[in-house]
């Protein structure tokens, strides 16, 4: 009777409730069923229970293929490039923002660096091209014009992954700067009077004062960054990829979209998910567990 | 006062060090937008393949012209702002009815409202399931198959929630004793108090149904309903390599493309510096308590 009670107490608030409710079903939950089909040789004129059961059969094809390999390659070293180069830029370009003394100046620099992490992936693609293209690039401009021959920047694979990271730092470092910055400013203010009382110079302050100060936020980025480390960007590599760099442009995510849904082996597509979905767990897992056995505080 | 001026007077050689690298960055982001703004704004009469501008000899707004009366850029871009105001208005609505029955912690179910939320936080069905689940609904090629599977999303949930709790709870309470039911509560008190946090929220939503790619790639195959972003990339791509396309108009292909792109991004260039403290404030609510 008491839960009846409930019910009726809260009965708008389950009005409320329904829209979430049915899109959280719909589009979250019921979803998870096409994951069965991984386990299944998929044939949509069979259905899901007329088509073959193979078990790990869809993954160990996928494993013992080539483009494994290859895909794998091309997500450990593209994410690997990221975590190397593009994760200390924000807190170094934090850093040197924290060091602006004009007020007006600062604002005015975050508001410039800040802006194209609102940018679509087509826009920076887009101005990657008037820069770096062969028919109307920028630099090939200035080559042609110097008497040089033209140069196939986006053709060539050895500059492939270099141009997805510069991408992502043009993007990218602005806003991610956002949480160092707001790091730095909860650091107590009397830490730099009594260095400064000590006699201590600006680059000793930066670096025992800020820099320290802001490593538990620096580590807990490095986590959340790892967990996400096979999360390549769908939408920048679909822009960027041309058949001169198919061998280091492939990632999980591609081959997922192009076995699934342009060539219709859905069974495939949701192998490939599975498996990175699986992969993408182990490393958030993995990697809080070994922070919070050096000392600091995991995410969760 | 004081305290500035003190500042400037100690201006060292590190501050000029720190103001020289700043500025060369900024010039680093400004750059582009400039140069292609300015090819764009060259006259076609006198554009001239290959050669090197860096401004434009004789300015004109024919190519922006031309593009605003082109079918397939006015159709892509009626799309986009259908999915960019019908999709940012639902979103809100599923976004905020369902946070304010978040923040009811003794309502049964709570938990398993919760944990769906918590739930998507961690896991996601994938690229193919997804795909078929909304192919089994009929919205392949429907406007609504960009704007249904996003409705809301666990982060901008956490975000709203925790905005509607520091709501002070005594205003629920007078408002319930002068007769209110919930309904009432959360669309005359909760709605309005929560005007800051939607400000973002809105922001969000809207950008990134604007920016949205991968989906309008997969869902909507069709040309006539294809948005802003996948005409945006058929027209630097696709052109590019096969060679047909703009150059039939004689409309010289690089200033029609880099005009397009500047239109693809100019409703994002116009609003973001106004709206840039509450993108920042919601980022922070979202990173410090998600």
């Amino acid at each position: 009777m008491a839960r009846k009670k409930e019910f009726y107490r809260y009965r708008y608030m389950f009005v409320l409730a329904i829209p979430g409710m049915l899109y959280f079903l719909v589009f979250k939950i019921a979803p998870l069923w096409g994951l069965s089909l991984a386990f299944v040789d998929f044939n949509s004129f069979k259905g899901l229970f007329g088509s073959e059961f193979v078990g790990f059969g869809n993954f160990i094809d996928f494993f013992n293929s080539n483009n494994f390999y290859l895909m794998l390659r091309n997500t450990i070293v593209i994410s690997m490039m990221n975590l190397i180069f593009f994760f200390p830029a924000p807190i170094l370009l934090a850093l040197l923002l924290n060091e602006i003394k004009g007020e007006h100046f600062k604002k005015l620099t975050q508001t410039i660096v800040y802006m194209p992490h609102f940018l679509s992936w087509v826009v920076i693609a887009g101005i990657t091209f008037f820069i770096f293209s062969s028919d109307i690039g920028l630099v090939n401009k200035a080559i042609l014009t110097s008497g040089g021959d033209a140069i196939g920047f986006l053709s060539n694979p050895k500059l492939f992954w270099w141009f997805l990271l510069g991408q992502t730092t043009w993007k990218e470092i602005g806003w991610q700067s956002i949480i160092f910055l707001a790091a730095i400013t909860q650091i107590d203010v009397s830490l730099y009077k009594a260095a400064e009382v000590d006699g201590a110079s600006r680059m000793q302050k930066l670096r025992y004062i800020t820099l320290s100060g802001i490593m538990p936020t620096v580590v807990t980025m490095f986590i959340i960054r790892l967990g996400t480390v096979f999360d390549v960007s769908l939408d920048q590599i679909l822009m960027m990829k041309n058949s001169f760099v198919a061998d280091v442009s492939e990632v999980f995510d591609t081959y997922a979209y192009t076995q699934g849904i342009m060539q219709g082996n859905l069974s495939l597509g949701v192998t490939v998910g599975i498996f990175k979905g699986i992969v993408s767990m182990a490393f958030v897992i993995t990697t809080n567990e070994v922070i919070k056995k050096l000392g600091y505080d995991g995410i969760y | 006062m004081f305290k500035k001026r003190r500042k400037l007077k100690h201006f060292t050689i590190g501050d000029y060090v720190v103001y020289i690298i700043i500025s060369f960055i900024c010039i680093l982001f400004i750059a582009p937008f400039i140069y292609a703004v300015s090819i764009s704004l060259t006259d076609p009469d006198v554009y001239v393949p290959f050669k090197l501008y860096l401004f434009p000899d004789k300015i004109s707004l024919a190519t922006y012209k031309y593009i605003l009366s082109n079918a397939s850029f006015m159709n892509s871009f009626k799309n986009t702002v259908f999915i960019t105001f019908v999709g940012t208005l639902l979103d809100l609505c599923v976004t905020y009815t369902f946070a304010y029955v978040l923040t009811k912690k003794n309502m049964p179910f709570h938990k398993l409202f919760m944990g769906m939320v918590v739930f998507t936080l961690m896991f996601n069905a994938g690229i193919i399931p997804n795909f078929m689940m909304v192919k089994s609904l009929h919205l392949i090629n429907s406007r609504w198959a960009l704007i249904l599977p996003v409705l809301t999303n666990a982060w901008s949930l956490i975000v709203a929630k925790n905005f509607i709790e520091s709501i002070p709870g005594e205003i629920e309470e007078s408002a319930r004793i002068d007769g209110c039911n919930d309904i009432q509560v959360f669309l005359r008190m909760i709605i309005p108090l929560s005007k800051a946090s939607i400000a973002t929220l809105t922001l969000f939503f809207a950008v990134s149904h604007w920016n949205t790619y991968f989906n309008a790639l997969i869902y909507l195959t069709d040309t006539n309903k294809r948005t802003l972003q996948v005409y945006v990339k058929s027209l630097l791509i696709d052109a590019s390599t096969t060679g047909v396309g703009v150059d039939v108009m004689n409309m010289p292909s690089e200033t029609v493309r880099m005009a397009t792109v500047i239109l693809a991004m100019l409703p994002i260039l116009v609003v973001y510096p106004f709206l840039q403290k509450y993108f920042v404030k919601g980022t922070m609510v979202g990173a410090v308590k998600g």
